[in-house]
């Protein structure tokens, strides 16, 4: 079955370092009703509902099952849950709107760095038997990338500053954005050569998109960001076994997902930290024309688990206002970019 | 808004897991002193080793030994170590590929400073003084100048072979249960019990979690409820838990208290465990200073009916 999907609606928090004085469900669930809101949707009128998140960032079991509650599953609804960023909850609904059982579908990631020390936390997604015991910090494996990065001349630490400066400035125009402001001082190192405004900060939030099929998407939205194309690809997770300074999955990925067919005017780049945005540059080949990350990106707000969703949704979101015609979408999961998922979305001609 | 409420929330695990033969031979021979890696079907050592081919799949167990001195291929520096981390003064993080290997493997590397480190710069092995058989056992890795250290020409077979590992984890978060349990809480605290009620379909959940999981909207109207109910099922407990002290045994029910639409749990006290019964009407017993009720007890009234409980099942 051949079907033409769309993001057909975005919405996001405010991200901020701490939401403490709220759970889980009650930071999602007003996302979940702003979204609904755009396309003038009921949640009983949902074909599909897919989230993604982390029981690790949370310290509990099945954590995501208590987020449900701010869906409204009854009667039973049709749900599934990765326990991954949200952009691969965007991959499974849109499998699940291409075989033809549902038209329309809500993808919600959530993520609340702020309980736990997710510098640590991500040390759990490692091989078990030769790196997590050493627990090196997510900081930490950045970092090393980004040496192998200077070290083969493809950027310097004032590069990479600037990389910072000018998403944190980008966020000035963001009002969901956590860090903005590009005068912010670039900050001491905190793995060498990663200084604080090489890393993103640590924060909650949550984001959601609803996705339409065909006739559908067109009645929901106005202009929708077809999905042209997606694809994810993964690399081997020993560290040495990689070129640290290239992404060959996120340029397979890009491939297969039809990016390098015609050039896109926008792209929104997960990358955390600034070295990776260099190395996603060189990997999908853009160019100085292309708009990269202007939303400030994962530097300005970095809720994990929903940051690649984010990226999906802003790009869509340009295309909705008219802002972009042809956007490119990256989400990015595990250590030093080893898995990577692109999208490309397009609005009609206008 | 009522001061938000935080408590230490600390998940331990000692993950216990099991080895593939090159894992085996790996972390044994690092017990030993001994560094192996594996060839892969075009002639590439990987140190360190895998079980399976990380570009064809293949299934590889040709073990070769290298040397315990290499070549830092890149590196970070860490001033601030933290918790679990091989050493614990400032180090650098290094990828360091072993003379003999063609892949590089992560560990610390033990330097005076930033300045004393470069990629190219040439290291070895700082074995620790008690070795289990884990990537533990290199200590770290110093500063060396030299060439190539020797293998000692082991074949990869052991004595005593190790067959699994027990890695700890831990992880230290502060919880915070949100607003309209941290309501529930503080009521609690008060002897009250404080459900909300859901502004759509008017069911009264308790305890509160924020959200109607039948209409996914907020809930924010407070009501009250109990103190008394109704056991609405249950079950008898007969093994005894660890770090329980509660004799078995002992009842488990599933409660509604009056005016509440969802049953809550608690464990039933005050009556033999084989007289508990649905419809039996019970009350909570509170324990000086408590935050919650200890256990609930029979309340002396006639069994409810069963129509007035069956929803709530």
């Amino acid at each position: 079955m051949n079907r033409e999907i769309a993001v057909v609606a975005f919405a996001q928090t405010d991200h901020r370092r701490s939401t403490e004085e709220s759970s889980e469900v009650e930071m999602v669930m007003p996302v979940l009703h702003e979204v609904l809101a755009q396309t003038g949707l009921r949640a009983a009128d949902i074909g599909f509902t897919c989230s993604g998140s982390s029981d690790y960032l949370a310290g509990r079991a099945f954590s995501f099952t208590l987020a449900l509650d701010g869906v409204g599953a009854w009667p039973p609804i049709s749900e599934s849950h990765v326990e991954m960023d949200g952009a691969w909850a965007l991959y499974e609904a849109w499998t699940k709107l291409l075989t033809g059982d549902a038209d329309t579908a809500l993808v919600y990631s959530y993520g609340k760095c702020s309980p736990g020390s997710v510098r640590d936390v991500l040390t759990r997604q490692l091989d078990p038997y030769y790196v997590a015991p050493l627990w090196p910090d997510s900081i930490a494996l950045a970092a090393l990338q980004a040496q192998a990065l200077i070290d083969a001349g493809h950027t310097d630490e004032p590069a990479l500053a600037a990389v910072g400066a000018r998403s944190r400035a980008d966020a000035e125009a963001n009002p969901h954005a956590q860090v903005k402001g590009g005068s912010i001082p670039q900050g001491d190192y905190v793995v060498r050569p990663l200084r604080t405004g090489d890393c993103p900060p640590v924060g909650d939030g949550a984001a959601a998109v609803i996705l339409a099929a065909g006739e559908r998407a067109r009645e929901l939205c106005e202009r929708p960001a077809w999905i042209r194309g997606i694809d994810h690809r993964i690399e081997a997770h020993g560290l040495g076994v990689r070129d640290l300074t290239d992404s060959p999955s996120a340029r397979l990925a890009a491939d297969k997902a039809g990016a390098f067919e015609r050039p896109v005017d926008t792209a929104e780049l997960h990358a955390p930290f600034t070295a990776q945005e260099v190395i996603l540059r060189r990997a999908l080949g853009l160019g100085d024309d292309v708009r990269v990350n202007p939303s400030g990106g994962a530097l300005a707000a970095n809720p994990v688990m929903a940051a690649g969703l984010i990226r999906i949704g802003e790009a869509a979101a340009r295309i909705h206002r008219g802002a972009s015609d042809r956007a490119l979408a990256h989400a990015t999961s595990g250590p030093c970019l080893q898995q990577n998922l692109v999208a490309v979305l397009e609005g009609d001609p206008r | 808004m009522p001061e938000v409420l935080r408590a230490p929330l600390v998940v331990e695990f000692p993950f216990t897991r099991s080895l593939g033969p090159v894992q085996s031979a790996f972390l044994t021979g690092l017990r030993e002193r001994v560094v192996l890696g594996v060839r892969t079907g075009d002639g590439r050592t990987l140190v360190p080793p895998v079980e399976y081919d990380p570009v064809t799949a293949e299934e590889i167990r040709d073990l070769v030994e290298v040397a315990p001195t290499g070549t830092v291929t890149t590196w970070a520096w860490n001033h601030e170590p933290r918790r679990g981390q091989p050493l614990d003064t400032p180090f650098a993080w290094a990828l360091v590929r072993l003379d003999g290997a063609d892949t590089a493997l992560l560990h610390a590397l033990d330097a005076p400073g930033p300045a004393a480190v470069r990629t190219g710069m040439r290291v070895r092995i700082r074995w620790a003084a008690e070795r289990t058989g884990a990537i533990t056992d290199i200590a770290c890795f110093e500063p060396y100048e030299g060439g190539a250290g020797q293998p000692t020409g082991h074949t990869g077979a052991f004595d005593e072979p190790l067959s699994g590992i027990v890695a700890p984890a831990r992880l230290d978060y502060t919880y915070s249960p949100g607003r309209a349990q941290s309501a529930y809480i503080h009521a609690l605290s008060e002897q009250r019990t404080v459900g909300e009620r859901c502004p759509s379909c008017r069911k009264v959940y308790v305890p509160p979690r924020g959200a109607c999981p039948t209409c996914g909207v907020a809930t924010a109207e407070q009501v009250e409820v109990g103190p008394r109910g109704t056991v609405t099922t249950f079950c008898i407990v007969n093994i005894k838990a660890k770090n329980l002290d509660i004799e078995v045994p002992y009842v488990y029910a599933h409660i509604a208290l009056d005016g509440a639409d969802l049953a809550l749990h608690a464990r039933i006290g005050g009556v033999p465990y084989d007289q508990v019964r649905m419809g039996l009407r019970v009350e909570p017993v509170w324990t000086e200073g408590a935050r919650y009720p200890d256990h609930y007890r029979p309340a002396g009234e006639p069994d409810a009916d069963y129509d007035t409980y069956k929803e709530l099942l």
